[in-house]
This record gives structure tokens, sequence and C-alpha cells, in this order.
């Protein structure tokens, strides 16, 4: 199963395997770990469910639709070249090793 | 021994006692539910998992070894029969359970057709539980005719989904037009073309008289006297607030559970949160059916279960699903007397509404970025120029409050 690592803004990692196909939110979900909080459960309606993802992995993840792109505009903090919603981000194999990081709060 | 009870595990049953774990509480904690499994998420009942597009083990809020891997005992497949307020008891599943606090996250209950007018058929269902979607979704072949009563979100989740899955659907709406309860013309105009686009038939100002059937429903007859056949029905009616058990427990009900500003009832001991109970607002008392209030109100009562002291202040939010429009609804629009229509790129379109000067909501159909500028500007209790709003040339985001991202 592929490993994900989920740092939270305190700088707490959190290494887990997550079993592909479900979501970098659902394997944060799943696994207990705070700072992700996907009110909407994963449907790209709420912009709660933010990270920065390390920029070596962003061109292996599916390219960001014009929805995501637009919400994650109001996310907290978002950054341009890092910012991703986890629910978007199906696991793959590709992405063993994967580390993302939570901002300082969702809103 | 005693410690906090919490009857009801739904989203909000859920999150209240994830909160409490979270703050530290470390006493005693039950949470005690009526259906068979643990709290999973009711949004996608109506859209994808009806759809059969959504595995049930991603439904549940927390995975299943998280109760009792937080020391909560989670009660499962009971009813509460019995709340003695004086002893500070109540009775579930044969057992006398005490408790020092405790929490009503009991949700709401959809309204059914009465019996006399054939509500309990076969075939007649309403969406509200995991059992009442299995039940129905083997219903759900092409072909197959479905009638749906009632044209609020629901409702239009389910003809999405059905007319997806090539089914003919008829949906009757007994007001002059759909979602007039909840949202403006414009709005309901957008969902309607929407609708009728993709071969529904709606049928707006349109008042059901009974339905037809010996055991299970074959046709509805409407109070003009015509006559739809239909192989299922789907009544979509809206939802009442579970306070049959605040009631036998001498709780003060008003529109719900009443609670004050922290989420007490009028029981010092006992509290509610979620669609079940009402609270005061700037503009008297409220109630709202939604998972962002549910998770958002029992995280509060949570805190203040164990003393913090935090007054609730609703920031209502809401989303739907159907066909490929992702409506998205910020702020309530209770009170509006002005409406603006906006125009985005690619069929994308928003309705703002204002009462006076006063930004109360925003409906955003396929456009992320009005509702998000819009929410962020009503939380922050601010407003917009209409005329602003209407001008197709407006960047949106130079309307959102300055401070955004780094408040």
């Amino acid at each position: 199963m592929p490993k994900i690592t989920y740092i939270e803004h305190g700088g707490k990692e959190h290494v887990v395997e997550v079993t592909a196909g479900l979501t970098v939110m659902e394997g944060a979900r799943d696994n207990g770990i705070p700072g992700i909080e996907a009110d909407c459960g994963g449907a790209c309606a709420c912009s709660t469910c933010h990270v920065y993802v390390d920029p070596a992995w962003m061109d292996l993840l599916p390219a960001k639709e014009p929805m995501e792109e637009d919400m994650l505009d109001f996310a907290y903090a978002p950054d341009p070249l890092r910012s991703r919603l986890t629910c978007q981000i199906k696991v793959t194999d590709a992405l063993d090793g994967l580390v993302v990081q939570m901002p300082e709060k969702q809103i | 021994m005693s410690g906090i009870v919490v009857i009801g595990a739904g989203q909000a049953g859920a999150s209240l006692v994830a909160r409490l774990r979270g703050v530290g509480y470390g006493g005693q904690l039950t949470l005690i539910g009526a259906e068979p499994v643990p709290p999973y998420q009711r949004p996608p009942l109506s859209k994808a998992y009806l759809k059969g597009d959504m595995d049930p083990e991603r439904l549940f809020v927390r995975p299943k070894n998280f109760y009792a891997d937080n020391g909560i005992d989670l009660r499962l497949g009971q009813w509460v029969s019995d709340i003695d307020p004086a002893a500070k008891t109540l009775k579930v599943g044969g057992d006398v359970l005490a408790y020092s606090q405790l929490a009503l996250t009991t949700g709401s209950i959809p309204r059914r057709l009465p019996a006399r007018i054939g509500g309990s058929l076969g075939g007649v269902y309403v969406m509200r539980g995991l059992a009442d979607i299995d039940a129905m979704a083997p219903e759900f072949v092409e072909g197959r005719r479905l009638l749906i009563v009632g044209g609020g979100y629901v409702g239009l989740e389910a003809a999405a989904v059905a007319t997806s899955l090539g089914l003919e659907v008829t949906l009757i709406e007994a007001a002059p037009r759909i979602l007039q309860r909840v949202a403006s013309a414009a709005t309901a105009d957008y969902f309607r073309k929407l609708h009728t686009d993709h071969g529904v038939r709606v049928l707006e100002s349109t008042k059901l008289d009974h339905l037809l059937g010996d055991d299970r429903v074959r046709a509805a007859v409407l109070a003009d006297g015509r006559e739809i056949a239909a192989d299922f029905v789907l009544v979509g009616v809206g939802v009442d607030p579970a306070t049959a058990l605040a009631e036998t427990a001498g709780l003060k009900v008003e529109n719900g559970i009443w609670t004050d500003a922290l989420g007490r009832t009028s029981d010092p001991s006992i509290w509610a949160a979620g669609d079940c109970a009402s609270f005061p607002h700037s503009s008297g008392r409220m109630r709202l059916e939604s998972v962002g209030h549910a998770i958002d109100h029992a995280e509060c009562v949570a805190q203040n279960m164990v003393g913090t002291g935090m007054t609730y202040v609703a920031k209502p939010w809401f989303w739907s699903d159907q066909y490929d429009t992702k409506l998205q609804i910020a702020g309530l629009n209770s009170g509006y007397d002005q409406v603006v229509e906006r125009l985005g790129q690619g069929g994308s379109a928003s309705v703002w509404y204002f009462g006076g000067k006063r930004l109360l909501a925003v409906d955003a159909m396929n456009d992320p970025r009005a509702y998000m500028v819009g929410k962020r500007i009503i939380e922050a209790g601010q407003t917009v120029q209409p005329n602003l709003v209407r001008d197709p040339t407006t960047d949106l985001r130079t309307l959102a409050p300055s401070a955004i991202g780094s408040s």
C-alpha cells in the first residue's frame, strides 16, 4: 500500500499506509490525523481539506480541475505552486512516498 | 459512575464525541445510535451513493475502530426510551444509564405521506438513512417510472440520479414553483431548465391527492383528477426535528429542541446540537438542516460541555450536486428583498440575495468563485454593491474582504 506522510502545521509527522483508490483526504480521516477537516466529505464543496504538497510531487498529481482551482484561491493562505485539496487527489501506487503539509488552519 | 451520554449517532453526535476527546475530556463517554451502523455522512446518500458510485465503507465519518480506540462506548441499534432529568438517568436497551451531562443529537425525521392517501403502500420511499437508500436502490432500473413528490433539493438530487440511470422521472411540486421555500425564482428557473433539459417532467402548482395501488403503488391521482402512472414514488417534502424524546423529558421545544447560545437546553445538564436544535440568532431563533451546521454546532456544544463558554455563531453553507452542476450556497436568504443575477462563463451563474443593503446569501451554480467571495463577505459582516455584482466585467476576487487568506 502507498505510504503517505502528513505533516501537521506544528511539525508532527504521520506516516500511514493508504489504500490505492481512496483519496488523500480519506487517508487522513481514516487514520485520525488532525488538520484536514473535509466538512463536505470530499465533494469539492468546502475547501477545508487544503494542504501544501511538496513541489517535487506536484507533477505526479492529477491536474487541478477549474472547480478546485477556484476553491483554493479562497482557502486559508493558499500557495499557487503547492496548494491542493486532498479530496481531489486519488491515491495510486505512483504516489507512494507523497508528503503533504497542513496549513495553520482550515476555513 | 456517570459521564457524558450522547443520544443520536449521526454527523452531529460523531463530531461531538470526537471534539470532547479532542479537548481532553477523559471521563466516561457513550454514544447511542438507533441505526445499526456507525455514524456516516448523509449528503452522498441522495447523490453518489444512490447512483452506485460510492462504496458504503467510504460513507463512515470515522473509521470503525475510532470509537473503541478513543474509549467511546458506541451503542448501535439501540433506542433510548426514557430520560429522567431529575434522576439524571435514561433507559436504553434494557439498561439504565446514569449521566452527569447529556447531549441530544437526534437529527430530523422525514415527513411521510399519510397512510390514508397511500403513504404506506409498497414502493413509496423517503430519503434519510442508509437503510432508506438500500431499500430503494433496486428500484432504480433503466426504463422504470419514478414519481417524485416535492421539488426541494432532495427531490431534485434524486431526479438527477434517476435520469442519469435512464429512468423516466416526473416531479410534482404543490407550490407555484420548485425550491419555493429555500431559493429565489431565479435559482428555481436555473434548476427547472437543468432538469427539463435532462428529460425530467417538472409539474409545479401540482398537488397530489392520493396514491393508487393494492399492496404496491401503481399511480398517483392529482388534485385536478389527472392520473400519473408510477413504478415507485419518492417523497421529499421536508423533515421535522426529532424532538419526541426531549418532549417526554419535559424539555422546552420551540421549532426543535430549545437551546441557549451555548447549546444548553432548558435543563442545565442537557445539551442539544444539529438538526434537532433551535438556537438564538440575530433575528430571533433559528434551526438549520445542514452538515456544516451539524459539525460546527456539535463541536461548539462539546467545548461548552467542558466549560468553555463559547457562543455559537452559525455560518450557514450548503451544497447540492445535480448532473454536472454543483450548487453552493453561502449564507441564509431569509428576509431578502432584492435578488441580483450574475452570469459567469461556460454556463455558470450566481444569484445574490440582499436585504436592504446587506448581502444575505449567494446561490452559486458551477461558480465556486462567487460562492467563496460571497461566503467571505457574509462571514466578515460586510456587504457589496449590487451593481458591481451584476456587472460581468467585475473581477469577483476584488470584492472579497481584504483580510482573505491571512485572517
